[in-house]
């Protein structure tokens, strides 16, 4: 790769920033004419509107007397926050599997099936036995997303230099500690790495189960509110959902960067 | 050199295939006898099979037929009693130079429960090994660079990490891959006395690969000589096999003297000269334990 001195100018930031603008230029005026037409329009709301939307679905309890966007996305977020852990389990699954030869092929085939199926389409068969509670979306989820996790985690393991394990062998290392000690700390951070890209899927698979059954959930509010048209709430909780997966992302991004230096080196 | 046999190389012979999956010999019905104790320098022509050779008495590669014993047990794996420096450096690389050469001491002296109190307070657990990996780092002249990651450092730099992290442990038989090749003359002598010094306070026995045939027969009390290039050749052989005859401590003042000279002329003229060796019946097998079979 080439590297260059950094520079870090204005012009950068404003060349970075210069799309985001337009839009919202473009899309203001747009708006603005579309009002000055027709005052009630719902398709094209002002930053305004959508300003509005954010503010009374954050800061002012609705007719059940609950906060709703915090609502919202505490629900999404432990969704989320339950299927990480299977996640992780899914990282340690994959390194066993490159470890251990009959882990890989008892399990190798089967994954990789099964992250050929789209989980989408096993939806209504989660539906059917687990009911339309929270079982089923994390589900979704889980089978959506972590057969790519292993998968991936287990390519990495398998992948390892081959000398670094008969080294640590030589040392003394028993299984146990060559996953824990030799391996697991140096490929976490690429797992991490596939985390973050995939974590659109997770988000993706979140939405699709809190649209078809939940009574929270960010993904839930967009689905309800377009019966009534509501293009302002909708559109902010897009914003929203997107600000949130940015913040997640550039965090994951900060820690890998802080926390393990001789990455990517 | 007496003392008992530690590793015994049984008619050993290697076999790999190249892309067309047809088989080739690599190594060719090797026979080797080493004692305890003792420090074996091997040379030989580029792609013969050295290298190969480590492998399969590591234990990470099993000859295609013969048997590779130590202590008179067949090696079928690498273990604690066999340490490693790979001709490429094979460091951890999400650890630092320090962690380098204290891993094999966690390793070894592992416990859940310390592991746990490790996390709790860093640093606690592994103050017991600070000073014994200080002093090694100090021996390899890397003291100041113990938190460097290896992206940090340079190719020799590097290896002479492997190396600490290879000798700390002590083990019984260390294989030693081209470990200075990439060292200026200075830091060679340095890590030579480092360890003859090592290698005669631990009765360690000793199998070091190298091109340098002047560190061959300074380091070593036997030098072998494997080639590929013989009469009906098919696979390398052991074509020299010779005892040093100085005893150790050895002074620098060694390599100066006329016979040292010669044994560098003799393995470089007869030993690595695929001519020479071609026109001979027999190869000079002169060591004791050297193993010589009807051709
Ligand atoms: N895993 C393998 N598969 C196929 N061929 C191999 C394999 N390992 C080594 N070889 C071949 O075996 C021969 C000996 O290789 P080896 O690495 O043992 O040589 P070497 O004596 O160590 O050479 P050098 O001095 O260059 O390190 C070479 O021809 C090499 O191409
Ligand atoms: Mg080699």
């Amino acid at each position: 790769m080439l590297s260059v001195t950094k520079r870090s100018s204005w012009t950068d930031t404003l060349l970075s920033i210069f799309l985001f603008v337009l839009i919202i230029i473009l899309y203001q005026y747009f708006a603005h004419q579309r009002h000055l037409l027709n005052p009630h329009d719902k398709l094209v709301p002002t930053f305004a509107q959508m300003l509005d939307a954010f503010t009374r679905s954050t800061f002012e309890p609705d007719r059940n007397g609950v906060y709703r966007l915090l609502d919202d996305t505490l629900a999404s977020g432990q969704r989320v926050l339950i299927s990480m852990v299977f996640v992780f389990g899914g990282v340690l699954m994959g390194a066993y599997m490159g470890l251990f030869p009959v882990m890989d092929k008892l399990f190798y085939k089967f994954f990789l099936f099964f992250d050929k199926i789209p989980a989408l389409a096993i939806l209504p068969i989660l539906f059917i036995f687990f009911g339309l509670g929270e079982v089923s979306k994390v589900a979704l989820i889980v089978i959506g997303v972590v057969p790519t996790i292993i998968l991936d985690t287990y390519l990495r393991a398998k992948a390892f230099p081959q000398e670094q394990v008969i080294k640590a062998i030589t040392m003394s290392a028993s299984k146990s500690q060559i996953i824990f000690k030799i391996i697991l700390p140096k490929i976490f951070p690429m797992a991490l790495d596939s985390i973050r890209l995939n974590f659109k899927a997770i988000v993706l698979f979140l939405i699709s189960g809190e649209a078809l059954a939940a009574t929270a959930g960010l993904g839930y509010r967009i689905f309800v509110v377009r019966r009534y048209m509501a293009m302002d709430i909708i559109i902010s909780y897009v914003i929203w959902i997107g600000l949130l997966s940015y913040l997640i992302d550039a965090g994951i991004c900060l820690w890998i960067k802080k926390q393990y230096r001789w990455y990517n080196k | 050199m007496t003392g008992k046999y530690i590793l015994e190389v049984e008619g050993a012979s290697q076999q790999y295939f190249d892309q067309s999956e047809k088989s080739f010999q690599v190594l060719n019905n090797i026979n080797l006898q080493i004692r305890e104790g003792e420090f074996v320098t091997i040379v030989g022509p580029t792609g013969c099979g050295k290298s190969t050779l480590l492998r399969m008495i590591l234990g990470s590669e099993r000859p295609s037929a013969g048997n590779v014993l130590m202590d008179q047990k067949p090696i079928l794996k690498p273990d604690r009693n066999r340490g490693v420096v790979f001709q490429k450096y094979s460091l951890f690389d999400n650890l630092t130079v320090r962690q380098n050469v204290r891993i094999g001491l966690e390793l070894e002296n592992f416990s859940i429960f310390g592991n746990l109190l490790n996390t709790v307070f860093p640093g606690w657990k592994y103050e017991e090994y600070s000073t014994l990996v200080d002093e090694y780092l100090e021996r390899v002249g890397l003291l100041q660079h113990g938190d460097k990651y290896p992206y940090q450092l340079s190719g020799g730099m590097r290896q002479r990490v492997a190396i600490a992290q290879a000798m700390i442990m002590k083990p019984k038989v260390l294989l030693m891959d081209e470990p200075f090749g990439a060292l200026d003359a200075g830091t060679k002598d340095q890590m030579h006395a480092f360890m003859l010094e090592q290698w005669q306070q631990t009765g360690q026995t000793i199998l070091f690969v190298t091109h340098d045939l002047e560190e061959a027969v300074y380091l070593g009390t036997r030098v072998i000589v494997l080639s590929q290039y013989y009469q009906g050749a098919n696979g390398a052989k052991i074509v020299k096999d010779f005892n040093t005859p100085w005893p150790h401590p050895r002074d620098q003042s060694v390599k100066e003297e006329e016979l040292f000279q010669d044994m560098i002329k003799t393995i470089r003229n007869q030993g690595l000269n695929s001519n020479y060796l071609l026109n001979q019946e027999e190869f000079d097998l002169s060591h004791a334990d050297a193993i010589q079979l009807a051709s």
